[in-house]
């Protein structure tokens, strides 16, 4: 960097021109695919710009009437997720809290995190039998529960190492002074680790939102069909129009891509520590 | 006497979390190792005996060991392009240019964005009638006819690692920015002022840096890419010719297609296994890691 010549910049700033092409050109056509007219996307040569924005699919997507399959996996989507994600941070925080300041605890928690490298293949015939025979099949709790399976590993590893840095004698002071478990937890410690809860409670639903397998095994029908295996069903049927497919894929990537630019910073360390979920 | 009161409290904020473990991982893995030794059905009676029936049965078959193949090839492409692009783009972040914040920011965007989401992009830029992708070439002159990218067998595995690596090779390169960024600026100069070219800095000065953050992203991926099922699902179903069925798919197929309950598991748990040496390559490689001081 200190014998920075012209050539080297100009290298530089093409190359990054570059990779911000690569990187946003798919996207871009995502969104034009989504507002462009199905006559715009079958013409030869392909019109890459449309004529006039379209946006009937979003109105056709999002409308009750003409929608209701669509909108029925958007909030079975956002109840198994919200759900998934409580059920997670209820066992996350106190196991994440006991392994943060237990280290003799540390296995027990390595053991939690080992179960995250099992692929879903190694679990899902059981899951299916067991949440047949509880008549759980194609029903949000159900499938909620299945993903405890995921989220609640990956919420507890975050959340102990968001606890790590949180310092120990602020917890003792109050122990000395009578605080009991519960004061210690609601004044001194969820005050301090709020921020590590909520980013936490973030990826957590994010995780829910991405999964596929387990949605695609263990529903059937608008009762709790999730939106990525609605996607997957419009992207492999029939539609002729493929501006609807990709309105319904910028609208399931919006809200993970609008936390992804606004957490940029939580995310980065994140990624550095070595293991938010790609 | 209070440390041990401490412990036991301990246990106690860790139970949830075990219960919940053992009944949704715990039971359902053992589960999948009983039902691997019977010839269950997914509906119906449950499955007898067979022993290790389901496993020679399943190793020996040409579906498993073409499978095998897919899901190597599939790994080892896309998680040695990742790393490589990764690394490229991350040194190029870690120079000074305009609009570098905002680049940095745009490769939040492939990873934010929803695994089946990417798949159904690519599925369709690869469209064999419609596609941007065969528009693109033959409007540039490139290509004289359209394609069927995922519809032959030549090309469907090469599209499907292309899908795979624009997602995740940012994910990779912004690793590769936070451990450059850690590298000294004094050492770098130091490097500079006694004589070090570019190569001999990057080798001998940044390299250090870069491994162990390498080496946790290059494990975490390779498993990634061994689960491989989704992508593949959505963008080919396996196809042509069962060119691109990886192993989960081939479990999927076997278990709830088929409804082969007893040997879907055995497959499930061959995977399983080779996933195992793969994270414990990972915690060998983070331990030593540590070893070496950061």
């Amino acid at each position: 960097m200190e014998h920075r010549s012209l050539g080297f910049a100009i290298f530089v700033h093409v190359a990054a021109l570059g990779v911000a092409l690569t990187v946003l050109a798919p996207l871009g056509w995502l969104f034009v695919m989504s507002v462009s007219s199905p006559a715009d996307l079958s013409a030869k040569p392909l019109h890459w710009w449309p004529d006039s924005i379209d946006l009937s699919r979003y109105r056709q997507l999002l409308t009750p009437e003409t929608g209701a399959a669509f909108l029925a996996s958007l909030r079975n989507s956002i109840e198994v997720a919200a759900m998934a994600t409580l059920g997670a941070l209820l066992v996350g925080i106190p196991a994440g809290w006991a392994a943060s300041r237990n280290p003799k605890l540390g296995w027990t928690l390595g053991a939690v995190i080992a179960t995250y490298m099992l692929p879903p293949v190694a679990l899902s015939v059981p899951l299916y039998l067991i949440l047949a025979k509880l008549g759980l099949l194609n029903n949000v709790f159900g499938l909620a529960l299945v993903y405890l399976s995921i989220l609640a590993p990956f919420v507890t590893w975050l959340l102990k190492a968001g606890f790590d840095p949180i310092p120990r004698d602020l917890e003792q002071a109050a122990a000395i002074d009578g605080a009991n478990l519960w004061q210690l937890l609601r004044i001194v410690i969820l005050p301090l680790a709020l921020p590590v809860v909520a980013t936490a409670l973030i990826f957590a639903f994010l995780l829910a939102w991405d999964e596929f397998f387990y949605g695609l095994l263990f529903t059937s029908n608008q009762d709790a069909k999730t939106l990525s295996v609605a996607i997957a069903d419009l992207a492999g049927g029939r539609v002729s129009d493929y501006g609807l497919i990709a309105t319904a894929g910028v609208i399931a990537a919006l809200p993970p891509v609008a936390v992804g630019l606004l957490m940029q910073r939580a995310l980065i360390s994140g990624l550095t520590n070595g293991g938010v979920k790609g | 006497m209070f440390t041990d009161r401490l412990t036991l409290r301990a246990w106690v904020l860790m139970l949830p979390l075990l219960v919940v473990m053992l009944a949704v991982i715990g039971w359902p893995l053992a589960d999948t190792v009983r039902l691997s030794f019977t010839d269950a059905r997914l509906v119906g009676t449950g499955g007898a005996f067979v022993g290790v029936e389901n496993y020679t049965g399943m190793l020996g078959s040409r579906n498993f060991r073409k499978a095998l193949v897919a899901t190597l090839t599939f790994s080892v492409w896309s998680v040695a392009a990742e790393l490589c692009l990764g690394v490229l783009v991350g040194l190029l972040l870690n120079q000074r240019f305009y609009g570098r914040a905002l680049l940095r920011a745009l490769m939040i965007l492939p990873w934010a964005l929803p695994t089946v989401v990417n798949a159904t992009l690519w599925r369709l830029i690869y469209n064999p009638e419609y596609g941007a992708l065969n528009a693109a070439l033959t409007q540039l002159g490139l290509a004289d006819s359209y394609q069927s990218w995922l519809g032959q067998p030549g090309t469907a595995m090469g599209a499907l690692i292309v899908a795979d690596v624009w997602k995740n090779f940012p994910l990779v390169a912004l690793i590769a920015l936070a451990a450059l960024q850690a590298v000294p600026r004094d050492i770098q100069a130091a490097a500079t002022s006694d004589g070090a070219n570019a190569w001999q800095r990057f080798r001998h000065v940044t390299l250090p840096y870069l491994v162990g953050p390498l080496m946790v992203a290059l494990v975490l991926r390779t498993i990634e890419a061994f689960k491989v099922f989704d992508l593949i699902w959505i963008m080919t179903r396996g196809g042509p010719a069962n060119s691109t069925r990886s192993l989960s798919l081939l479990v999927y197929q076997e278990a709830f297609a088929f409804q082969r309950a007893g040997s879907g598991a055995s497959l499930a748990l061959v995977i399983t296994l080779i996933i195992t040496v793969l994270a414990g390559a990972y915690l060998a490689l983070m331990r030593r890691a540590a070893g070496q001081g950061g």
